[in-house]
């Protein structure tokens, strides 16, 4: 029982916090599922964020928005250094979103010249923070409302299109006068400044960026993707259209940081949180194809010989 | 509308691998010509096909279409020009996307793209008619997924989407050869509709070689990189597969090694 009051006292917490981290996740959805682009990028982009965002409200009295928006382009600016080194110089897209997030840890620790740099929701007027969970969980709903209705728009487009076709089939797309390296940069680009974005918002709802933030995102982001993803086909099955899929992987996020906080109220430590986070992607990776392979297996063709010969051999007897 | 001047194209240059595929190709194309093109294993059909569309830059030589020079532009700046089928009917066509969203894709080839919708009413209605013309019943299905298709369906509106904008070459890479002989033979009657109804110019790799006798008004033999034959009008029609065959023979100085085009021979 009390776990369970724990538990829905920090709910809209935990809600707030999914939502923040479905920004991610909707950045995520963009590469991994429609540019069907592994970009690891994402560690790095949202610790920039977030460093920029602290950095430009602390030390210049920026206001918020600007800060965020601000956010939203340092993480562009991450995307595209990944998209050029992918398209420019050849390297691989795993690679090249490797290198990017590499370098971007010391770019972040540059950006904040020091590891870790506070921001008081006392002193500033925050979009979002972990004190007032119930405005921050209306607050990230609405943006998060925001976005998905801006990208069912721009996948709509005419460039939304090339995005798709290119991530579809790029072989089709150049043949349709399409080219390919400039919507994967685009796409790279779009992407990363939504984690971006969330890297800024988080950092607010947190209280404090720090050059760790980004340490397993991309984890994190791909679990609400599938997560969403799952969920998503269950409950729309053939209906599971653009904008569904795109909100479910932000309830995807938030299932997510729900089951989190669940195991962590039955015991398992926060220094363990990124095993779960592990876990939680295996899980949902790999019920889909063992319930898929169970339908059919050798094991089970066998067994199905083997029944046929004897029902054959009780024929004949 | 396509000229092209002693091309030549070398893979692996300077490799194990080295394969000199394109020798020096040289033909023109009279508006409206429709040209079948027939060779042995490794003749440069395709590669030739591979060349016009620009899917690699040449070595060496001029691509002329519609009096542009367009040697020296990447696959996706030409396609304005161009309309391509392919032999794997799944290259064609973007599977996760709708009937009417891969026509809509199509007939942007070529043209800037914006932030306008991807896709308009108006477009809707206007490719509802176009696909009764395919006679597939896919008009009434035409936010189904492309990957829910068939073989033949896709081929179909591969096609389609091929010529929704006038190209000003049309090309078909053995675009039936992955379907089975019912459907093929349709997709085969469609492509002479519609390059009939639109007077369009087109080229045609195929191994069957009654088709490329039956179909276009010109056929080219390749081989090791050369047109090694070029026949049209009424010598064209009055070809037989039996003369083709001589003529291989005869001009390059071996059997054609083609199996499976020997294969159509005695299936045909």
């Amino acid at each position: 029982m009390n776990v369970l009051t724990t538990f829905l006292n920090a709910l809209p917490g935990n809600v707030s916090q999914g939502l923040i981290w479905g920004i991610l996740a909707i950045g995520v959805f963009i590469t991994y599922k429609i540019l069907d682009f592994p970009d690891l990028t994402v560690d790095g982009s949202i610790g920039t964020g977030g460093a920029v965002a602290v950095m430009l409200i602390t030390m210049h009295d920026c206001p918020i928005w600007l800060a965020l928006l601000c956010a939203f382009a340092a993480g562009c600016l991450a995307g595209l250094v990944t998209g050029l080194l992918n398209t420019l110089l050849g390297i691989p897209g795993i690679l090249a979103g490797i290198l990017t997030q590499l370098a971007l840890y010391s770019i972040n620790l540059d950006i904040m010249g020091q590891s870790n740099r506070p921001v008081s929701v006392d002193k500033y007027p925050l979009v979002v923070s972990s004190r007032y969970a119930v405005p921050a969980m209306i607050k990230s709903a609405l943006i998060v409302a925001v976005i998905i209705a801006i990208l069912y728009w721009f996948f709509g487009t005419e460039y939304g299109f090339t995005i798709r076709a290119t991530g579809c089939n790029p072989n089709m797309a150049r043949a349709q006068g399409i080219s390919t390296k400039k919507s994967t940069v685009i796409a790279l680009v779009l992407s990363n400044g939504l984690v971006g974005l969330s890297g800024g918002l988080l950092s607010q709802y947190q209280g404090f960026a720090d050059v760790n933030m980004g340490r397993g995102a991309i984890v994190i982001g791909l679990a609400a993707v599938i997560i969403g993803e799952v969920l998503g086909s269950v409950i729309f099955g053939k209906h599971f259209n653009f904008v569904a899929k795109l909100a479910f992987a932000a309830i995807g996020a938030i299932i997510y940081f729900l089951v989190l906080q669940l195991v962590m109220l039955l015991g398992l430590s926060s220094a363990n949180n990124k095993l779960f986070s592990a876990i939680v992607v295996i899980i949902f990776l790999a019920v889909p194809y063992l319930r898929n392979s169970a339908k059919t297996s050798f094991k089970k063709a066998a067994k199905n010989a083997a029944m046929e010969a004897m029902e054959g051999d009780a024929g004949n007897a | 509308m396509l000229e092209l001047i002693n091309i030549k194209k070398t893979f692996n240059l300077g490799t194990i691998n080295e394969k000199k595929a394109l020798d020096g190709v040289s033909i023109k194309l009279d508006e409206g010509d429709f040209v079948t093109i027939i060779g042995g294993n490794g003749a440069g059909k395709s590669t030739t096909l591979n060349a016009v569309a620009g899917v690699w830059p040449t070595d060496s030589g001029s691509i002329i279409i519609g009096g542009n020079n367009i040697t020296g532009l990447p696959e996706h700046k030409r396609a304005g020009f161009i309309g391509r089928v392919f032999q794997d009917p799944m290259t064609g066509t973007a599977a996760t996307m709708e009937i009417q969203e891969n026509l809509a894709l199509a007939a942007r080839r070529g043209n800037p793209r914006g932030l306008k919708w991807g896709i308009t009413k108006k477009e809707r209605e206007e490719y509802h008619e176009q696909l009764k013309m395919l006679d597939l019943g896919l008009e009434d299905r035409m936010s189904t997924k492309v990957g829910l298709l068939s073989g033949g369906q896709r081929q179909a509106l591969t096609l389609l989407m091929a010529t929704l904008k006038k190209p000003e070459i049309l090309l078909l890479d053995e675009h039936t050869a992955a379907l089975d002989p019912k459907t093929a033979a349709k997709v085969l009657e469609l492509s002479d509709k519609i390059i009939a109804e639109h007077n369009l110019t087109a080229m045609m790799v195929t191994h069957n070689m009654s088709d490329a006798i039956k179909h276009g008004n010109r056929l080219i033999m390749m081989n090791e990189g050369r047109i090694i034959y070029d026949v049209k009008g009424e010598e064209k029609k009055n070809l037989t597969v039996d003369a083709l065959l001589k003529k291989f023979e005869e001009v390059s100085g071996k059997a054609l090694s083609n199996d499976r085009m020997l294969f159509s021979k005695e299936t045909d």
